[in-house]
């Protein structure tokens, strides 16, 4: 029910961590285009995961045109000069595979699940959609509408993403991580086939990509394969102008929505340093034990005094990703209980993390949870595809996958006093925004929708 | 965004590794019924112990019986000579500094845990489980705080249109059957922690268990893990028989609703494990629904129309008829449009059942898509859990592709005319407009 936002830091240690023996078996290429490929043979069954990372997302787009990105993601399954529409999810159905895609802030993502004899088919088949996509308008108007749909599903009829996206566009004045990935309403609206067709011709390019393939693979039949089918796509000048990097925050910001819902709901955003430098940076490191100390497990700080203990809460939640393009938060989020308000809760909230301030972590915390980061690499072998999404999310963001070994390990290193020092340090009101929502009350005759319309004067 | 891939709720078990898959499989003195699948890949070691403790077995008047033993388990254990009473909060430490993590496991049919280890953990972590599922102290004072958070929980899902659907589909297919009981205020404000006890004595039983261990152990050590699971438990009864499934008369209600889309859930209960015409069925739902984008309904109602983000149809095969169900989602002014489209498709489907071409479509993902089914521990055990909770043969897997080639288009045909009748359909829409 609550709104979790997954801390990337800790899926990565605490759920993806590889085996120590990850750079033993994973290789990487580059083709002469400028595609990165990146290889990670795992034999345990005749499966593998194929995946084209292109590092290209919501933040790359500007005013009026939110939810491009996205809408070009949905459009790659639409037909190239060689495919008609829907025939690529044909023949990977043909082929036993399942197969998907996802947009987020920093990169859109394809991939396809695969028994091991038909690697090459695939590859065939992003490589084609990479270089021939078509657009057709017609297509491209009844795709827009499965979008609205999937944006009233997600987001409109759910108070809690409401607020979650209310919250992003408040804390963020300029940078593009103020929108939405699946755009605004009226962007959506407003959106035309040449808008798609325009992201497709600027972004994606060899040299903007990455695959990842990780499975039953041999490295070198792999990079054979790649530069079969992707070293002829030519690379393309990419111009990333506009950073839009955010003002610095210098008070409190606060935002409040109203829908119709049972229990009020509040969420904390801080903002804080981003993992640049995975050799040097530490405050990262430590920024992400403190969101294991208070929410890595069922018996973490928050839930066990808030919710189990003192009751003011029904759920309560920490988290922190610091691997990401661009700025990061830490966020704290709760229900209250009946009998506490959303400002006694924010208030319940920040004593937490002021407790670690004051009296720091015990080592027997910070035992545990390196405990649980140690096994989660070796949990993480069970899964090829998992594997792969964490390499691509490294990758996507500014980082290596060798880090992700090194990550771990110098997560161990973190100390008491480099927790606490986080603690005391982005906590206080000026790099916080808060939101509110207000559970409006559900009657029969309750027809008036939560979000309105989208109306407003044509340009 | 994730395309929403339909998929069916039918289980199915493959082997991880090239060699055909070895369940074994054997029964202890005290009744409990054991399957193994060593793996020696990753020094983990994965379990499950299921028993016929699912919410078809909460006491009338106190729906959420089942679901409310099944997470109080851990919520404190019972000291003995050898062991200490433990808390909740010791109970969840000594798993997390172990490493090892315990889930919950609940449906209407089945009840238990599972339990993810290393294997040089595991003798700790199985004797914690161990005393979870054998010794609950059911703290009175933490059931009457977990009440709360159930109803505050209970009371934000009926705001949903998705949850009211979904409930009001249940109880039109189920009427008075278990499989049709709601969650409601009341039922949880009447359930006392001697309902726990009970309810706990009677089904969490050593010759009712089903326990499933996929991992980098030898038999003999499984052997002594599933002893070691069970030992404390009791004997249980034979559990009252279940009423049978009598499907609702049909029909469509529309629920008013403030969404933006509406909700449409359609069907009725249909299929029980085991069943002669579950391949047919299976492949048949391929075509139909479950086969995301290349599935009849996506292609008519989102591809062709733009209506719908997601659409699918399912078959949930249980231990008495399990639904047949087809969802959607669409602007609610849409609603009528939408629910037209997919009514001529199920129409064309049962008249004319696939094509040659959809058939070996069917056939060619579901033979080729197989090792995708088994190629992780956590796969495997829910498969294989499966297989022992419901009786299948132990050669299930090994079967199951040639099952699948065997099936034509004249028994899904046949399978589906016999399983569907689109006049019992319910058709629940809320929010439409």
């Amino acid at each position: 029910m609550k709104l979790r936002i997954k801390t990337l830091l800790v899926a990565v240690s605490m759920l993806l961590a590889p085996v120590i023996a990850l750079a033993a078996q994973t290789q990487e290429f580059t083709l002469k285009n400028g595609m990165k490929i990146i290889v990670n043979e795992d034999h345990r069954a005749p499966t593998v995961a194929h995946m084209i990372w292109y590092r290209i997302g919501s933040v790359d787009e500007r005013n009026g045109t939110t939810g491009t990105a996205h809408a070009l993601e949905h459009m790659m399954f639409k037909g190239t000069k060689h495919l008609k529409p829907g025939e690529f999810s044909r023949r990977v159905a043909q082929m036993g595979g399942r197969e998907n895609a996802f947009t987020s802030k920093d990169y859109t993502a394809y991939f396809q699940q695969i028994e091991k004899s038909h690697l090459e088919a695939v590859m065939a088949l992003e490589a084609d959609r990479m270089a021939n996509l078509i657009f057709d308008k017609e297509e491209f108007g009844r795709e827009i509408r499965v979008i609205m749909e999937e944006r009233r599903l997600r987001t409109d009829d759910q108070p809690q993403a409401m607020l979650y996206e209310a919250l992003m566009a408040t804390a963020y004045a300029a940078h593009p991580y103020r929108n939405p990935i699946i755009g605004w309403m009226d962007d959506l609206e407003n959106m035309t086939v040449e808008d798609v067709k325009a992201w497709h011709e600027h972004w994606y390019a060899p040299n903007n990509a990455t695959m990842v393939v990780s499975g039953d693979v041999d490295a070198k039949q792999v990079q054979r394969l790649a530069e079969k089918y992707f070293s002829k796509i030519k690379p393309k000048t990419l111009v990333r102008t506009r950073p839009q990097n955010e003002p610095e925050q210098k008070g409190i910001k606060r935002v409040t929505v109203k829908a119709p819902a049972e229990n009020p709901y509040v969420m904390l955003t801080f903002k804080v340093p981003a993992l640049r430098d995975a050799d040097k940076d530490e405050e990262p490191l430590a920024l992400d034990v403190l969101a294991a100390v208070l929410d890595g497990y069922d018996n973490a700080r928050l839930g066990a005094r808030l919710v189990r203990t003192d009751r003011v809460a029904n759920e309560v939640g920490a988290s922190y990703s610091g691997v990401a393009r661009g700025p990061v938060q830490f966020i704290l989020d709760g229900t209250p209980a009946a009998g506490t308000t959303t400002e006694q809760l924010e208030g319940y909230l920040r004593a937490e993390v002021a407790r670690v301030a004051k009296e720091g972590v015990s080592e027997d915390e910070l035992k545990r949870v390196k405990t649980q980061l140690i096994a989660s690499q070796i949990y993480k072998r069970d899964s090829v595809f998992g594997q792969a999404m964490e390499i691509g999310v490294m990758e996507m963001s500014g980082h290596s996958w060798k880090d992700i070994d090194r990550l771990i390990a110098r997560l161990r290193d973190v100390t008491p006093q480099q927790v606490q020092a986080v603690a005391q340090k982005y906590f206080g009101d000026d790099a916080l925004t808060i939101g509110t929502l207000v559970p409006l009350p559900m009657t029969d005759k309750d027809k008036q929708p939560a979000v309105p319309a989208s109306s407003g004067p044509l340009r | 965004m994730f395309k929403l891939i339909a998929g069916t709720v039918l289980a199915f078990a493959c082997s991880l590794s090239h060699a055909a898959l070895q369940i074994q499989s054997w029964t202890l003195d005290n009744g409990a019924r054991v399957l193994f699948v060593q793996s020696t890949t990753i020094p983990i070691l994965d379990l499950s112990v299921d028993f016929d403790a699912g919410a078809r077995r909460d006491p009338a008047g106190k729906v959420g019986t089942a679901a409310m033993t099944n997470a109080m388990l851990s919520r404190g254990v019972v000291g003995s000579t050898i062991a200490p009473a433990l808390n909740e909060s010791q109970i969840s430490d000594a798993f997390a500094d172990l490493a090892a993590q315990r889930g919950n496991r609940l449906d209407n049919d089945r009840g238990g845990m599972s339990l993810r280890t290393l294997t040089t953990e595991r003798q700790a972590a199985v004797a914690m489980l161990t005393r979870l599922l054998a010794q609950p102290s059911f703290p009175a004072e933490l059931l009457a705080r977990d009440k709360v958070r159930t109803i505050a929980n209970l009371k934000e899902n009926l705001t949903k249109p998705e949850v009211i659907a979904e409930r009001a589909f249940s109880t039109a297919l189920y009427s008075t059957h278990p499989y049709g009981a709601q969650l409601t205020e009341a039922s949880v404000n009447a359930i006392t922690r001697d309902d726990l006890v009970a309810f706990h004595r009677q089904h969490y039983v050593a010759n009712h268990a089903v326990i499933t261990m996929i991992g980098d152990i030898s038999r003999s050590e499984a052997d002594g893990i599933a002893r070691e699971l069970t030992a404390q438990l009791p004997q249980g009864a034979a559990l009252p028989a279940l009423p049978p499934v009598v499907a609702g008369k049909g029909g469509e209600q529309r629920i008013a609703h403030s969404s933006s889309q509406a909700h449409i859930l359609m069907g009725m209960p249909a299929l029980q494990r085991p069943d002669a015409d579950f391949f047919p069925l299976m492949v048949g739902n391929y075509v139909l629904g479950s086969g995301g984008f290349v599935s009849r309904l996506m292609n008519e109602v989102r591809e062709k129309r733009g209506l719908t983000y997601g659409v699918s149809s399912y078959f949930e095969p249980m231990a008495q008829p399990g639904p047949f169900q087809i969802g959607l989602q669409t602007k609610a002014e849409q609603a009528d449009q939408a629910l037209k489209i997919v009514r001529e498709t199920v129409d064309g489907f049962l008249k004319q059942g696939p094509t040659a071409a959809e058939l070996k479509a069917a056939k060619d993902n579901l033979v080729g898509g197989f090792s995708l089914r088994i190629d992780s521990n956590k796969k495997l055990l829910e498969n294989i859990a499966m297989i022992g909770f419901y009786g299948l043969p132990l050669d299930y897997l090994d079967t199951w592709t040639a099952n699948v080639e065997r099936v034509t288009a004249a028994q899904i045909r046949e399978a589906f005319n016999r399983k569907l009748h689109t006049e019992q359909f319910s058709t629940i829409i809320v929010g439409a407009r």
